[in-house]
């Protein structure tokens, strides 16, 4: 398949961010072709602890306007509830739920401390272990796999294209631009291209000469079985992320990541540990009044970080029709915002609504090629071919 | 290089309770063999089974479709232990060779390095009883987990007694527990006529034995020989539903076809029965074989997804091997459980050699499976017999409630209330045309099998229903997949009394980067996660 095809603007990537970017574009009447490897949100997009509670982000406050609308702007049901409970388990783990509460307070939104009686109340599967809690009337969650497909079908109900198990393979660049974009599905042209590749991002990068530091990560998730449902479903605490769904499950992560390789554009399986024991206690621990349900599942998920921690969402000097986007492995509560922005960035250049100058490129002119060493941001051993028996 | 990332794994990956050269997955006659053998060979062994299954896990049919027809004294653990040992002999023979046999263990998750897993010490199993959960790690993995259900629903099926083949067989002949008088047995090949035969040994009634086929599919000499004992064979016939006055299977209605397969009005009967027995196919239980890597590929005469094996049993995984109906299950291991044993045999054995043990000698010899007709079409054959009879109204998913025509929609789970044009626009055959079906994306969006059964009740039939969309067969869908734990274990079992020091004490609920949830109005702010040992950092 040799063919010339392409749409004004190509996103290389079917994670939230590329989608919401994708859905965005498209509804504002934009024609736009969606490249994705493998299925769209197949990797960390659809698979995370759901959180919409980012309001210290330059995308915070338009997170926080747009979540509540979203299942109407889409057609589609994402399962975004309002409202997060905080609980600590320790004094260290209540400063931390304070501040998150005090940060949505300098932007203007209410909290509430609460004691341990008031904890019990509001969640009573929670237990005599808790020292108080934070009840936060913002932020909220939502179904991360609902909410990838409802971005995906939207993008087509508006026009837009997406074409699934196509991997990008290469950048031609004539004249400061990226003029076609090479799959393995033939070439497409494009006046705009979008990378929002997740750990792939920085390959892409490199491909146009840009120095984009990004180290890659798996991260851990466990769900059970569902329970009668809480008054308020966003609960989390005990240095654990998640929430109830409306089903009832619990579904759970944080705990240590695992810094690896991805050494081209296949992502690895996705794996888990026995870590699951181990973010079992964590959830026992917060909820022991829960102690007793079983765990169903678990998952993992690819999340990629750069030196920061914090985005990078710029349109590109050179070639200057490239908007380049990672969320540093925050990305699924904000992309209502994220996508917003990428598409004014296609679109006018800027961002209309919030100020990206914290999210440019910029910041990492002099950080060495060798960072990872640096920062002790490397994988256990090299990458491994599957050699899954182990070392025998 | 700096001192590795405090918060990342480094330091405190899992350390197994126990290592040991060779395990042994499932208590079958395959497992069993490798397990001797290996022991022969002066391999240390440990051999790994879950039965006696606690009460509450049969309860949700896992790890077989025991449809609520234990009788009582299954939460009698002890006399259940008793009676596993003594309806399995090869157990005590295990023993007698010096293998280590657990059981009342359940095999809950498989852990080894790759691509996106480097971390662990070695390869390690996660095991668990009733009380608390472990790791086990081993140089050498024999999984002779066997196989579980095929189930195709019916209106009604969910009320208690409707079971599988595999459920009913274990509930007769090796709990010695099965709380039914009258069954009617639905398929008519080997696996139908060899549980009826089972439930007439144990004293069990068989009502009937249902044939969505025009013919009986097994042996003849064999369905004479129950006829002969007062069994009918109701061939061209399904199922119309299930009744009861209360959640109990009461009496089962069934209907004719005819030539075109089609129910014919009029031809229905009520048959009197406390339990249905689908027998309709078994498939290898894959579980593990999946957690650890190994290829699969979907072997039509072996009984589905099977692990891609080598001349002695071994996976595509170094060191992995499979035995028995986890390897591939066909009509002729039912009658001669000699198959599933000569697997284990040179499973075993090769195992033991692998590991620099000098076996007994003599040529390993691998049985060839006998070809057999293509089991997913028959079961295609009934689900298509089952929907002309029993419609689309009609629960694919029990433990989501998702019904065939939600599915195939692709409709949201009902207690979100939602109605869109949009998504009523969407179904499965929209999704197909996005690119190849996956069941996978398809459970996401409708929940099909995301209970606590763990999709052991569902898992063929949506594929089924998925392909039938897709106007393909099921072997085009992708395996799903299959997540630990593989066994739905308390939260309070999974807790991990071993948890290294530092697995607490630097514990962050994410990456614990000081500047990744920092305001951005604050440029140069730090708010660090505070672990057990750091306090917040402003």
């Amino acid at each position: 398949m040799t063919t010339t095809r392409g749409a004004a603007v190509v996103i290389i990537g079917g994670g939230v961010t590329g989608l919401s970017a994708g859905w965005w574009l498209a509804r504002a009447g934009v024609d736009v072709l969606v490249l994705e490897k493998g299925i769209v949100g197949w990797e960390a997009s659809g698979r995370n602890g759901g959180g919409a509670t980012h309001v210290y982000s330059p995308f915070g406050l338009e997170e926080q306007r747009l979540w509540p609308q979203m299942d109407g702007l889409l057609g589609y049901p994402t399962e975004h509830q309002p409202e997060r409970i905080g609980i600590a388990l320790t004094e260290t783990q209540l400063a931390l739920a304070r501040r998150w509460a005090e940060i949505g307070e300098l932007r203007g939104f209410r909290w509430e401390l609460l004691d341990r009686q008031q904890v019990k109340e509001l969640v009573p599967i929670a237990g005599d272990n808790a020292v108080g809690g934070t009840y936060l009337h913002f932020g909220g969650h939502a179904n991360p796999q609902r909410t990838v497909q409802a971005y995906a079908w939207g993008l087509q109900d508006h026009g837009g294209r997406i074409l699934q198990h196509t991997t990008v393979t290469g950048l031609v660049q004539r004249g400061g631009r990226v003029i076609t974009v090479e799959t393995t599905r033939g070439t497409f042209g494009a006046d705009v291209v979008v990378i929002a590749a997740g750990p792939q991002t920085g390959m892409f990068a490199e491909m146009l000469d840009v120095w984009l530091p990004l180290a890659p990560a798996r991260v851990e998730m466990i769900a059970t079985e569902p329970i009668p449902l809480l008054a308020v479903g966003g609960v989390a605490g005990n240095g654990l992320y998640g929430r109830q769904t409306l089903r009832g499950n619990l579904v759970y992560g944080g705990g240590p990541h695992e810094w690896i390789n991805v050494p081209d554009m296949a992502t690895p399986s996705h794996t888990n540990t026995p870590l699951v024991r181990n973010l079992a206690r964590r959830l026992a621990e917060l909820l022991p009044g829960a102690a007793h349900v079983r765990l169903i599942r678990s998952w993992s998920g690819l999340v990629e970080n750069t030196p920061d921690g914090l985005p990078v969402v710029e349109r590109l000097a050179r070639p200057h029709n490239v908007v380049l986007a990672t969320m540093s492995s925050v990305g699924f509560g904000l992309s209502p915002a994220s996508g917003r922005a990428i598409s004014e960035l296609v679109q006018h250049g800027r961002c209309l609504f919030a100020d990206l100058g914290a999210l440019g490129l910029a910041r990492f002119a002099d950080t060495p090629p060798d960072w990872r060493e640096h920062a002790g941001w490397v994988a256990a051993r090299p990458a491994v071919e599957a050699t899954a028996g182990g070392d025998c | 290089m700096r001192e590795p990332d405090p918060r990342s794994i480094a330091g405190k990956a899992p350390t197994p309770e126990r290592h040991v050269p060779l395990v042994v997955v499932g208590a079958g006659p395959a497992g069993v063999t490798a397990a001797i053998e290996a022991a022969r060979a002066g391999v240390e062994v440990v051999l790994v089974d879950e039965h006696p299954v606690d009460n509450d896990m049969m309860a949700m049919d896992v790890p077989l479709c025991f449809g609520q027809r234990m009788d009582g004294a299954v939460r009698n653990r002890a006399a259940m232990l008793e009676r596993v040992v003594e309806t399995n002999p090869g157990l005590a023979s295990a023993n007698d060779a010096g293998v280590d046999v657990q059981l009342g263990t359940y095999v809950w998750g498989a852990f080894v390095n790759g691509p996106s897993v480097q971390s662990l010490p070695a390869p390690m199993l996660g095991l668990a009883d009733d009380r608390r959960s472990w790791l086990i790690g081993y140089d050498r993995l024999v999984v002779a987990a066997g196989a579980r259900d095929v189930l195709l629903g019916f209106p009604g099926w969910e009320r208690a007694g409707t079971l599988g083949a595999a459920g009913a067989a274990a509930l007769l002949a090796r709990y010695r527990a099965l709380a039914a008088r009258r069954l009617v047995i639905v398929g008519s090949g080997a696996l139908g006529l060899h549980t009826a035969a089972l439930a007439l040994e144990h004293g069990v009634e068989v009502a009937a034995i249902v044939e969505v086929e025009g013919r009986v599919r097994g042996n003849a000499d064999a369905a004479r020989a129950l006829a002969a004992r007062g069994v009918p064979i109701l061939t061209a016939h399904t199922i119309r539903g299930a009744r009861g006055r209360t959640g109990e299977i009461e009496s089962l209605v069934v209907v004719g076809l005819d030539g075109q397969g089609a129910p014919v009005s009029g031809s229905e009967r009520v048959i009197a029965c406390d339990a249905v027995c689908l027998a309709i196919g078994v498939t290898p239980s894959v579980e593990l074989l999946h957690l650890v890597g190994a290829r699969v590929r979907f072997a039509a005469a072996l009984g589905g997804w099977v692990p891609e094996l080598d001349a002695a049993m071994q996976t595509s995984v170094a060191g992995v091997f499979a035995a028995g109906d986890c390897a591939g299950v066909h009509d002729a291991m039912l009658a001669d459980p000699g198959i599933a044993s000569e697997q284990g045999r040179v499973a075993g054995l090769a195992a033991a050699e692998s590991l620099g043990a000098t076996g007994r000698g003599g040529p390993l010899r691998t049985p060839v499976p006998a070809a057999t007709e293509a089991p997913h079409a028959y079961w295609q054959t009934w689900l298509a017999s089952l929907i002309a009879a029993g419609g689309w109204e009609v629960n694919v998913c029990q433990c989501e409630e998702v019904t065939r025509r939600e599915l195939v929609e692709t409709r949201p789970p009902r207690y979100l209330k939602w109605d869109s044009p949009q998504m009523s626009a969407r179904s499965v055959s929209t999704l197909a045309g996005d690119g190849p079906l996956n069941q996978d994306q398809v459970k996401r969006l409708t929940r099909a099998g995301m209970g606590p059964c763990q999709s052991r009740r569902c898992r063929e039939q949506v594929g089924l229903l998925l392909a039938q969309a897709a106007g393909t067969t099921i072997d085009r869908i992708p395996l799903p997949t299959f997540r630990p734990p593989v066994r739905p274990l308390p939260l309070s079992v999974l807790w991990p009394a071993d948890e290294p020091a530092a697995m607490r004490e630097e514990w962050v609920s994410w990456f614990g980067i000081p500047t990744q949830f920092s305001p951005h109005w604050e440029a140069g702010m730090a708010m660090d996660e505070p672990t057990a040992h750091t306090r917040l950092v402003e």
